[in-house]
C-alpha cells in the first residue's frame, strides 16, 4: 500500500488489487465514522485507489494511512440491492458466444453473482460494479454505440454497469432494468454507492 | 412563480455565449460521479454575493466574455439590486452607464446589460437575494460535464430573486481585486505520477511558456504551443479520483489544468497540482492565447 500526497488536501492511497480497494474504502469509511482522519470532504474510491479529498494534513495523514493494518472485506459487507433485469440487450448473443453457454443461460451466469460497486464515475450514478469471474469478462465493442439507452445493463471487461441515463458507450449491452439506478431529486440519489452490494434477477422469472 | 421573496425576478433577453448559473457547487459527491462544480473564480463570485450582502453560498450568473442582458421584474415601484464582478465589463442599467463591481438598483421593467469584457473571461452577476432557482443535490450550480442542475438560461427564461439575505448591502471593496493577469503563473505541486514522466521533459515543463488553448472550458484549461511531457512507461493507468487544479497529461502531451467541472475519475496521469485559490481563479480569467507558465512548488 502506498499513500501519495495530491495537492495541498488530499492524499492517493494506492493497492495492488481491485479486492484490496474495497478493503481499504470500507476502512476509510470506518475510521472516518469513528472520527479518526479529521475533516474529509470526499472519499473517491476507484479501480486500485482511494482518494481521501479535503483534507487537513495531507503529509501527515499518508503517514498514518501506510501503517494501517486493511482487514479484507466480508463477503456480505454492505447494503444489498435487488435489480430486475430483461435478458433484451443487442449484445446478449455475442456475449453468450464468447461465454459458449446458450443466449437464456447468460441470465443465469449474472444472477449467480453479487455484485459490489467498487466505484462511480464516467457519469453521476453509474457504478462500476465487480464480481463477475475472470473468465467472463468480455472485450469492450470494438466501435462504441453513440447512443446506449438509460436502464442498459452492460459489461466491459471485469466491470458491469446500469447506464443511468442514455449516453455513448462501448458495454456489451445483455439486458434492461426499469430500476431507477439514478434520480438527482431522490434520497439516495444513487441506486449504486460504493460498496453496496447488486444481485440481478431475471424480470418475470 | 414560487421561491421569489419579494415577487421579484429577472428576464433573459440575450443570454451571452455561455451564461450558467453557480454557486458553491456540489463537493463531497465526487464518490457517486457527481462533479464538485460551482462558480470557476472563487474569489469574484464571493465578492458579488459580499456586495449585496448575500448568503456566501447565494447562486449567481457566470457569464463568458460577453456579459448577458437581463430585464428586472416585479411590483410597480419596485427594483432589483444587482452587483457585477469578474472580468471587468461596461454595465448599463436602461442604456446608462452604471458602476462595475458595485451595487446598483435595476428598477423592474428596467434592462441591465452586462457588456463585453474588457479583460478576463468570466463576469459574476448576483442579485441580493440570490437566483431562487431550484437547487439539484444541494446546489443551483449548471454542471457542463454531466448535465445536472438548473438549465442553461435561454431568452425569455424567468430566473426568480430569492429573500435578501442577512447583511446589508455594503459599499465596493473591489479596490484589491487583481486585474486579469497578462501571464498565467500556475504554482504546481508534485504528483501523483510525477514519476510517469521523463526527468527532461519535467524540466522542460518549467522552462517553457504554453499558452491557454481556445478548447477550454469548464471542465479544464488546456494548453498549447509549450514542450509536450514524454512518459516514462507505456500502458495504462487505472481509474483514479481526481481533484480541483489537478494537471492531467494527455496522450498528446500536452498538460490540462482541472477546473470546477472536472470528471471525478480519471485514467491520464496526473503530473501535479495547482492548489485552489489565487491561481485557479486567475486560471478561470485567462483568455486563449494568454501564456501559461508552470513554476515548481514543493518539488
Amino acid at each position: 500500500m502506498r499513500a501519495l500526497v495530491v495537492g495541498v488536501e488530499a492524499v492517493l492511497v494506492e493497492v495492488g488489487t481491485a479486492a484490496e480497494a474495497a478493503a481499504l474504502h470500507a476502512e476509510v469509511l470506518r475510521r472516518r465514522a469513528a472520527g479518526e482522519l479529521g475533516p474529509v470532504r470526499d472519499v473517491v474510491p476507484a479501480a486500485r485507489t482511494v482518494l481521501l479529498d479535503g483534507v487537513r494534513d495531507p503529509g501527515a495523514l499518508a503517514a498514518r494511512i501506510t501503517a494501517w493494518r486493511v482487514p479484507p472485506l466480508a463477503e456480505e459487507e454492505g447494503p444489498l440491492v435487488t435489480v430486475p433485469v430483461r435478458y433484451d440487450g443487442p449484445d446478449l448473443a455475442d456475449v453468450a458466444r464468447l461465454w459458449r453457454v446458450a443466449e437464456r443461460d447468460v441470465a443465469e451466469v449474472v444472477g449467480s453473482v453479487v455484485f459490489r460497486v467498487a466505484f462511480c464515475g464516467f457519469a453521476p450514478g453509474f457504478g462500476y460494479l465487480t464480481g463477475l469471474p475472470e473468465r467472463f469478462h468480455p472485450p469492450r465493442r470494438a466501435t462504441p454505440r453513440t447512443a446506449v439507452p438509460a436502464g442498459s445493463l452492460a459489461l466491459a471487461g471485469e466491470y458491469a454497469g446500469v447506464y443511468p441515463r442514455s449516453s455513448p458507450g462501448g458495454w456489451q449491452l445483455i439486458g434492461t432494468t426499469d430500476a431507477v439506478v439514478w434520480d438527482p431529486l431522490r434520497e439516495p440519489a444513487a441506486l449504486f454507492a460504493p460498496g453496496t452490494r447488486v444481485r440481478f434477477e431475471e424480470a418475470g422469472a | 412563480m414560487t421561491g421569489t421573496g419579494g415577487g421579484l425576478w429577472l428576464e433573459v433577453l440575450r443570454p451571452g455565449a455561455l451564461t450558467t448559473l453557480q454557486d458553491r457547487g456540489r463537493p463531497g459527491r465526487a464518490h457517486l460521479g457527481v462533479p464538485r462544480s460551482g462558480a470557476l473564480d472563487a474569489e469574484a463570485y464571493a465578492l458579488a454575493n459580499r456586495l449585496l450582502g448575500n448568503r456566501p453560498d447565494a447562486a449567481v450568473l457566470e457569464t463568458t466574455l460577453d456579459g448577458v442582458t437581463l430585464r428586472a421584474g416585479g411590483p410597480p415601484g419596485s427594483a432589483v439590486v444587482v452587483a457585477v464582478t469578474g472580468a471587468p465589463c461596461p454595465v448599463r442599467v436602461s442604456g446608462r452607464p452604471v458602476a462595475w463591481g458595485e451595487p446598483v438598483r435595476v428598477p423592474a421593467g428596467a434592462e441591465l446589460d452586462v457588456g463585453r469584457a474588457e479583460s478576463g473571461v468570466r463576469g459574476y452577476v448576483a442579485v441580493r437575494g440570490g437566483f431562487a432557482v431550484q437547487p439539484v443535490l444541494g446546489s443551483r450550480s449548471t454542471d457542463l460535464l454531466s448535465g445536472l442542475g438548473p438549465p442553461l438560461p435561454a431568452p425569455g427564461t424567468l430566473l426568480p430573486v430569492g429573500p435578501p439575505g442577512p447583511d446589508p448591502v455594503r459599499g465596493a471593496d473591489t479596490l484589491r481585486v487583481p486585474a486579469p493577469p497578462a501571464e498565467l503563473v500556475l504554482p504546481l505541486r508534485p504528483g501523483p505520477r510525477a514519476d510517469w514522466f521523463t526527468p527532461a521533459s519535467l524540466s522542460a515543463l518549467w522552462r517553457s511558456p504554453y499558452r491557454v488553448s481556445p478548447e477550454s472550458n469548464r471542465i479544464g484549461l488546456r494548453t498549447e504551443a509549450g514542450p509536450r511531457l514524454t512518459r516514462t512507461r507505456g500502458g495504462e493507468l487505472p481509474s483514479e479520483g481526481m481533484v480541483l487544479g489537478a494537471v492531467q497529461v494527455p496522450p498528446d502531451g500536452l498538460p490540462v489544468v482541472f477546473l470546477a467541472d472536472h470528471p471525478v475519475t480519471g485514467g491520464y496521469p496526473v503530473v501535479g497540482v495547482v492548489p485552489p485559490g489565487r491561481a485557479l481563479n486567475a486560471a478561470a480569467q485567462a483568455r486563449p492565447g494568454t501564456p501559461v507558465r508552470f513554476v515548481a512548488a514543493g518539488w
